[in-house]
């Protein structure tokens, strides 16, 4: 397939396209990406995305595909013949998709609101990541089958969805001064942590922890600065 | 509607534990129902009360404790949208998604959009007054108009027969007229919405889906409940 007739629109910075990027390079397709600019949205992202005007979009040929994880399926479906993300077995897609949803709906969101939050509250959120964290650290221990990914020998749905957060989940912990991913607690998680970020098809599109530190540092200026947001 | 064809043999063996947790209202649940009735399966119900839940619900659900659970041949399947894609892949018959990886993806973009904004939103819209329910009106209305575009054209999202997102979007169909009536608001008219009011006609009536509805009279009730608790906890602006 040419490289023009797969293009992502992404920001460097977003876990949501680095999910796109790690099945892009698992499947070992050649897309172009292009980078939106902080602060604006493109021409091709409001067309491409007209209800949620946001990034990841991958466009295929004509066809604009978005949502991260709607993403990671639909790559996976369309490059059938390299190494596969979701199972072919159908219970364990479930439970693939099962983990998938529960990090979007429910541990990232309580992650992601711990540095902006204070005393009760903030504990509670943390209590709540911990939590999630053990519960994802038994469910490591279970699928993995002593191997060194979610997905077995290689990174699967859940490395991919879970994953792309570790960057954003480092940033909490230095700046929010939190020790979230213990090693005490859940050894399994750091150690897949690890050759997670190793792996081939990841190292290239995580982002640097500093870079996205100074990167939060600018957004939650520009938040303090900017105009109260219309939606 | 599901052929009357014989059953077969491996059939039998996949039918041959299902078991479905639910409540009799939660429209998370009928979803699930609607999936397993419109292919034609067979399997077993257990209503569940969430407010003395069964130790077995708390075995197969221990994140979230909730239901809709789907039990087969012991391994519980939870989330309503990964059980409807489960029931898709094994039971062929009556398909719910496209086999088009492109329209998979349009479907599950939509059913997820019901889901995150469609839903909070006109549930906000149900519990706020004053100015926060004007401004969460609004909001309901501009993700409707989003779902009455994706109409156009169609008798159902799936095209001429129901599939997942007409499935996802289910609850419209009943209980967005209960939260009408309860709080007296109207959220979807004639005038902005015809297609939407079109399909609610169409998915409600539909063989199947008609013999499911809880009963109006039940929810109109537990809704004015719920409308009551949240509008007493906050003054009107």
């Amino acid at each position: 397939m040419a490289k023009n007739d797969v293009k992502l629109l992404g920001v460097w910075a977003s876990p949501f396209v680095m999910r796109a990027r790690i099945s892009l390079n698992i499947k070992s397709v050649n897309y172009e990406f292009l980078e939106e600019t902080v602060g604006s949205k493109s021409e091709l992202l409001l067309q491409s995305n007209p209800v949620h005007k946001k990034v990841p979009v991958l466009i295929h040929g004509d066809k604009p595909i978005c949502e991260s994880l709607v993403i990671v399926q639909y790559i996976d479906e369309v490059w059938t013949s390299s190494p596969s993300i979701l199972s072919a077995d159908h219970y364990d897609r479930a439970i693939q998709r099962f983990w998938a949803a529960y990090l979007d709906d429910k541990w990232f969101p309580a992650m992601r609101r711990i540095r902006g939050a204070q005393g009760e509250e903030r504990q509670e959120l943390v209590d709540q990541v911990v939590e999630g964290l053990a519960l994802l650290e038994e469910a490591f221990g279970k699928y993995s089958k002593g191997k060194a990914f979610f997905g077995g020998d290689q990174i699967g749905f859940i490395d991919i969805a879970f994953g792309s957060l570790l960057g954003w989940l480092r940033v909490t912990e230095k700046v929010g001064e939190v020790k979230l991913l213990d090693e005490a607690k859940t050894p399994g998680l750091v150690k897949w942590a690890d050759c997670f970020c190793a792996d081939a098809a990841v190292k290239s599109v995580m982002p640097d922890t500093e870079k996205l530190i100074e990167f939060s540092k600018f957004l939650m200026a520009k938040m303090k600065g900017a105009p109260p947001p219309k939606n | 509607m599901s052929s009357s064809a014989m059953v077969t043999a491996n059939q039998l063996i996949i039918m041959a534990e299902l078991k479905l947790f639910r409540t009799w209202s939660s429209c998370f649940c009928l979803r699930v129902v609607w999936a397993l009735d419109l292919k034609g399966i067979q399997y077993d119900t257990i209503f569940e009360d969430l407010s003395n839940k069964s130790s077995l619900l708390l075995q197969y659900n221990p994140v979230y404790k909730k239901v809709p659970v789907l039990v087969h041949n012991g391994k519980p399947l939870l989330e309503s949208l990964v059980i409807l894609e489960y029931i898709d892949e094994i039971w062929k018959q009556t398909p719910l998604l496209p086999e088009d990886p492109s329209e998979r993806a349009t479907a599950r973009f939509w059913a997820k959009f019901g889901d995150d904004k469609v839903l909070p939103s006109i549930w906000n819209a149900f519990i706020k007054q004053g100015k926060d329910q004007e401004e969460a009106i609004v909001t309901a209305q501009e993700n409707l108009g989003c779902v009455e575009r994706q109409l156009t054209g169609k008798k159902f999202f799936n095209g001429e027969t129901i599939g997942l997102v007409d499935l996802a979007f289910g609850w419209l169909a009943n209980l967005l007229s209960v939260f009408e009536e309860v709080c007296g608001v109207t959220l979807i008219d004639h005038e902005k919405f015809p297609l939407l009011l079109e399909w609610i006609q169409n998915f409600a009536d539909a063989p199947i889906i008609k013999e499911s509805w809880p009963p109006r009279d039940k929810l109109i009730t537990r809704y004015q409940a719920f409308h009551e608790v949240y509008t007493s906890k906050e003054a009107p602006k």
